[in-house]
């Protein structure tokens, strides 16, 4: 019909979900056969290529009220619907959660981003997508509504060891991504090294910390992109700094463990060795970045 | 595979049809309502030479199905000259010398659009942000950048009110 070598993807039934609870019902209804349609920016390209072929789409872009920012009671809440665009712009994440507007801006392009959704960007569960490593850094959850009611997973149950594969079931939805509010002397940051504007990224690193009083590290987070099968939260690194200054010793240090933890794959972004040794160059670029965020540096 | 009767307001004029649910709404706009206007370039949701303004966001139409745009308001490229006078951003990327093959045009001035709608005075290096999802493999971007500067200036001083395509902005 259209002729030519445009991809065109196989059939499929299109339904269209008003409410949570809709797109819950219909879920429940056409289980592993159907798939949620969202910002539909990664999900389109692979049904074009034919990599993925549900027999049934649900729309949930036209139901109200899952597209919001909002910090409330110690923690930040985003609604899965909510359009990179939206982290880009927003006052609230840049000025208190600006390790989210590092990654944001990382995403894709601008033009993608106005469509594109966080809650997506978590739910296909690519290791090359930006936001898993930095919600691992973060130490976020997510909110699954299915038939029985909410459930909160944290992001590390979330993800499973296979790629692509969250802990979601078949007829749940996500609707909520929670991270907790900055406590004092808590900062981070998200460094992705890409060929070029939109491509995923050789390597990524995001990494989160919080000093106590005495400038030494209570919490660590450190999650990397696009370096093995699934996003990988670096606990030995994180673990390494827990209790000591965030010193060049330390951060170098915790790189090398970082820089061992992934488990890169030679391909056309680079060499395996080539990807491994930036993971250690771009962690402590983002432990640098999130000890200056900490202190008030920057 | 399911069949849906869609509405959808192009450049102000409505149009109706019915769609299978996977047909790409760029495939629709040129194959069906033969507004060529808009380009497809790359498949792969990378070059943005298919941009249009969906409900006044500037939007990948090949990444879009055409269902999806039941009952919103689009805009292609074709909505830019109104009564036989260019836009500002069409004269810009005609005074700037902002094209060379043309393919990219269309999609690169939609996306201008909706910059310059939701920042109508940007730096350079705003301009080289906001077209980075936009690909051109001739001019090496430096007259594309000199053609939004153009428009925006001329759009600034004669304030005028962008050619609807709903909200505006984003």
């Amino acid at each position: 019909m259209y002729g030519g070598d445009t991809l065109i993807p196989g059939s499929f039934d299109y339904l269209v979900a008003q409410s949570v609870n809709e797109a819950v019902a219909l879920l429940d209804q056409h289980g592993e056969d159907a798939k949620i349609l969202a910002g539909g920016q990664s999900l389109i390209p692979l049904l074009r290529f034919r990599l993925a072929g549900p027999s049934v789409l649900i729309d949930i872009n036209r139901i109200n009220g899952l597209e919001y920012i909002q910090e409330t009671d110690g923690t930040l809440h985003i609604g899965a619907l909510t359009r990179e665009a939206e982290l880009d712009s927003s006052s609230l994440i840049r000025d208190r959660y600006p390790i989210l507007y590092d990654t944001s801006i990382m995403v894709a392009d601008p033009v993608v981003r106005n469509w594109a959704t966080v809650g997506g960007n978590l739910a296909h569960a690519d290791p090359a997508n930006d936001h898993p490593a930095t919600m691992l850094a973060l130490g976020a959850s997510v909110v699954a509504m299915g038939p029985a009611g909410e459930r909160v997973l944290s992001i590390e149950d979330f993800f499973t060891d296979m790629p692509f594969e969250t802990a979601l079931r078949p007829n749940e939805v996500l609707t909520e991504i929670r991270v907790p509010a900055p406590i004092p002397r808590s900062g981070g940051a998200y460094f992705k090294l890409e060929r070029k504007v939109g491509d995923y990224a050789i390597a990524g690193v995001a990494a989160y910390i919080t000093l106590d009083n005495n400038g030494n590290v209570s919490y660590a987070g450190i999650g990397l992109t696009n370096v093995g099968p699934v996003p990988i939260k670096a606990r030995d690194a994180e673990h390494s700094l827990l209790g000591k200054p965030l010193d060049d010793a330390s951060i170098h240090q915790a790189a090398d463990l970082a820089a061992a933890a992934a488990q890169p794959t030679s391909d056309t972004r680079g060499p395996a060795e080539y990807k491994r040794d930036m993971v250690r160059t771009l962690t402590v670029r983002a432990l640098r970045k999130a000890r200056a965020r900490a202190t008030g540096g920057e | 595979m399911s069949t849906h009767h869609i509405t959808v307001t192009i450049n102000g004029t409505p149009y109706e049809g019915d769609v299978e649910s996977r047909t790409l709404l760029v495939h629709w706009i040129r194959d069906t309502l033969r507004l060529t206007g808009t380009h497809i370039g790359c498949d792969t949701t990378s070059c943005g030479a298919c941009t249009i303004l969906v409900d006044g966001k500037a939007t990948k139409s090949c990444t879009m199905f055409a269902v999806q745009a039941h009952g919103r308001q689009l805009m292609t490229v074709e909505g830019l000259e109104q009564n036989d006078k260019l836009h500002p951003i069409q004269e810009g990327f005609h005074q700037e010398h902002a094209l060379q093959c043309g393919y990219c045009t269309p999609g690169m001035m939609m996306t201008s659009l909706a910059l310059l709608q939701r920042n109508p005075n940007p730096t350079e290096h705003e301009i080289r942000v906001g077209i980075s999802g936009n690909l051109c493999r001739c001019t090496g971007y430096v007259n594309i950048v000199k053609a939004i500067q153009f428009a925006a200036e001329k759009m600034r001083a004669t304030e005028q009110v962008p050619v609807s395509a709903g909200e505006g902005g984003e």
